[in-house]
């Protein structure tokens, strides 16, 4: 029994898009404004930034404990072609299967509550009842019974939701991540970092562990309590809508760095946000990380006028140490030279909303 | 035989102490090269060396530079002695010898990173935890490294970049160490512009 995707039902909402080849990826006027800009002041440093995910704005990301969007199914088509291509992209170490089942019974709670419209899920014990109407799903199966499902339910319910997710274990005081579904990360290799406890996976950050944010973001997810997830941002810099930007692939897109001019680059750079989420997993106690990655074309962001002047200044101050892990260091001067002429020195707010 | 000094290094980046002797009940030695003078000093430090030697296995190669210590640690009289002529040749013998340990088994490797990251990767697949696993760095730091790319393994590494020995690729060689792959992280220098590759440095010896 395959997972078939069977999408066409709510195409006034859901788009029809893709995120490479002809690239035609781009966000609606409504998902500009709720865009998760993640600068609240005028500069950038690492920080461990984490605050409770707890319900936000009505119509912001923030809304539900997952964001559901409007590349929704365009972004699962995008999900299955990566999978097809590189299998390695999703893993689960023998030991993870119960978070696995942990997760799938959070998003399928999650969805079914905060959009009824779309998806649905009923009990009756362990036989349960999944429809998915958006990718045309409709199934029937025994929680906690790998062999009613047609992949692990990790896999079975992050081929079911945008974002990354990865799972990890906790012992001898660290986090291990030992089980992920990672096809739209910037820049990092499940397969490579899978097994790895929290000091080892982030060993390549530049300037956080001198300031001791990892040592700090560790003690404090130990403490994470099951029904108090906690959320925060990251970002990056990615040339065209590419969703996976990942190291096995490098080759493929590094080359399209070079690619920008000042006529094209409002159309094809993207700020890339990731609205990472975490929640302490009942049975197995393990944590789950959510990352989500919004994209974002420079030419859409600068519509709104607070949002192009503090990206130009966060630009063009940013540590170049920063800048070079990000990726981004060969471009900037064309980003900062751009950006400029949306920003006419006037003071911004504080804060990340866009005051429209 | 001198100890290696390491530049200071990242998170992910093994870090490396002397064997010292722990009571066991049986005693795995996987050495190989310069490796095998740390399990001289381990014997030399024990308080019974002899006790030790009894319930003593040592599976050893030669190391990448040709070091090859043999019949000093065949001369320490254990238990068991083995040489493998590479490290590669020595796991199945590993694995099955990893059949037959339980708790009370004290885990010594000793020698270059390869080694100690394979050895290790064999005795962790058994559920033992790496914290029961005592290592030691001695020798060459040629590097095992792992292209990211095409996910085949290249031995031995000594420069950076270098080709990667499955797809070709120029690699450079990332501090990043995957202890369940035992390598390195390789990444394609020259994905941005292609073909422009900086001159190989020795970086490994």
């Amino acid at each position: 029994m395959a997972l078939d995707i069977k999408p066409g039902a709510f195409a006034d909402f859901f788009k029809d898009e893709t995120f490479r080849d002809d690239f035609t990826f781009k966000n609606s006027p409504a998902a500009i404004r709720r865009f998760p800009f993640p600068f609240d002041r005028d500069d950038y440093m690492y920080s461990v930034n984490m605050e409770p995910h707890t319900p936000g704005k009505p119509g912001s990301v923030f809304e539900n404990t997952f964001d559901v969007d409007e590349h929704y199914v365009a972004e699962m088509i995008d999900r299955a072609k990566v999978l097809a291509e590189d299998p390695l992209r999703c893993q689960s170490l023998p030991h993870m299967t119960l978070a696995g089942w942990d997760l799938l019974e959070l998003i399928m709670e999650s969805n079914a509550r905060d959009y009824p419209q779309w998806f649905s899920l009923s009990k009756s014990g362990n036989q349960w009842h999944w429809i998915n109407r958006p990718l045309g799903i409709d199934h029937r199966f025994t929680f906690l019974d790998e062999s009613t499902l047609p992949y692990g339910p990790m896999e079975y319910i992050s081929r079911q939701m945008q974002g990354d997710f990865s799972l990890q274990d906790e012992r001898e005081g660290s986090l291990w991540m030992d089980a992920g579904m990672v096809t739209t990360q910037a820049d990092w290799s499940l397969d490579f970092d899978v097994g790895m406890n929290f000091m080892e996976w982030h060993a390549p950050v530049p300037l956080a562990h001198e300031k001791h944010v990892f040592d700090r973001a560790l003690k404090f997810l130990l403490k994470l309590q099951h029904g108090s997830p906690v959320r925060r941002f990251n970002w990056t810099m990615t040339v065209n809508p590419l969703l996976d930007t990942s190291p096995e692939n490098y080759p493929k897109w590094g080359p399209t760095k070079t690619s920008l001019t000042q006529e094209n680059l409002g159309h094809k750079q993207h700020l890339r946000v990731e609205l990472q989420a975490l929640f302490r997993l009942p049975r197995s106690n393990a944590i789950a990380f959510s990352i989500r990655a919004y994209l974002g074309k420079f030419e859409e962001l600068v519509t709104v006028p607070k949002w192009g002047r503090r990206l130009h200044r966060v630009v063009r101050d940013i540590h170049p140490d920063i800048a070079a892990y990000k990726g981004f260091l060969r471009n900037r001067h064309m980003m900062v030279e751009w950006l400029a002429q949306h920003d006419d020195g006037a003071p911004t707010t504080p804060g990340f909303w866009p005051d429209l | 035989m001198t100890k290696t000094a390491f530049p200071p290094s990242i998170k992910s980046r093994p870090v490396y102490a002397d064997l010292v002797a722990r009571p066991g009940t049986y005693h795995l030695v996987i050495a190989d090269g310069e490796g095998a003078g740390a399990v001289v000093d381990l014997l030399a430090g024990a308080a019974e060396p002899a006790v030790m030697l009894a319930v003593m296995h040592v599976v050893y190669a030669p190391g990448p530079n040709g070091t090859d210590e043999a019949a000093v640690l065949q001369a320490l009289g254990a238990a068991q002695f083995y040489r493998a002529p590479t490290i590669a040749a020595m796991l199945p013998r590993i694995a099955r010898v990893l059949l037959d340990a339980h708790m009370g088994t004290q885990f010594y490797l000793a020698g270059t990173e390869g080694l100690i990251g394979q050895a290790e990767r064999e005795i962790m697949a058994t559920g033992f935890p790496h914290t029961a696993i005592q290592k030691e760095h001695r020798g060459s730091t040629v590097r095992r490294v792992q292209c990211v790319h095409c996910k085949g393994i290249t031995e031995s590494v000594r420069t950076d970049p270098f080709a990667c020995s499955h797809c070709g690729l120029n690699l450079f060689v990332r501090d990043h160490y995957s202890r369940r792959i035992a390598a390195f992280q390789g990444v394609n220098i020259d994905a941005e512009d292609p073909g422009l590759v900086p001159a190989a440095v020795e970086r490994f010896k």
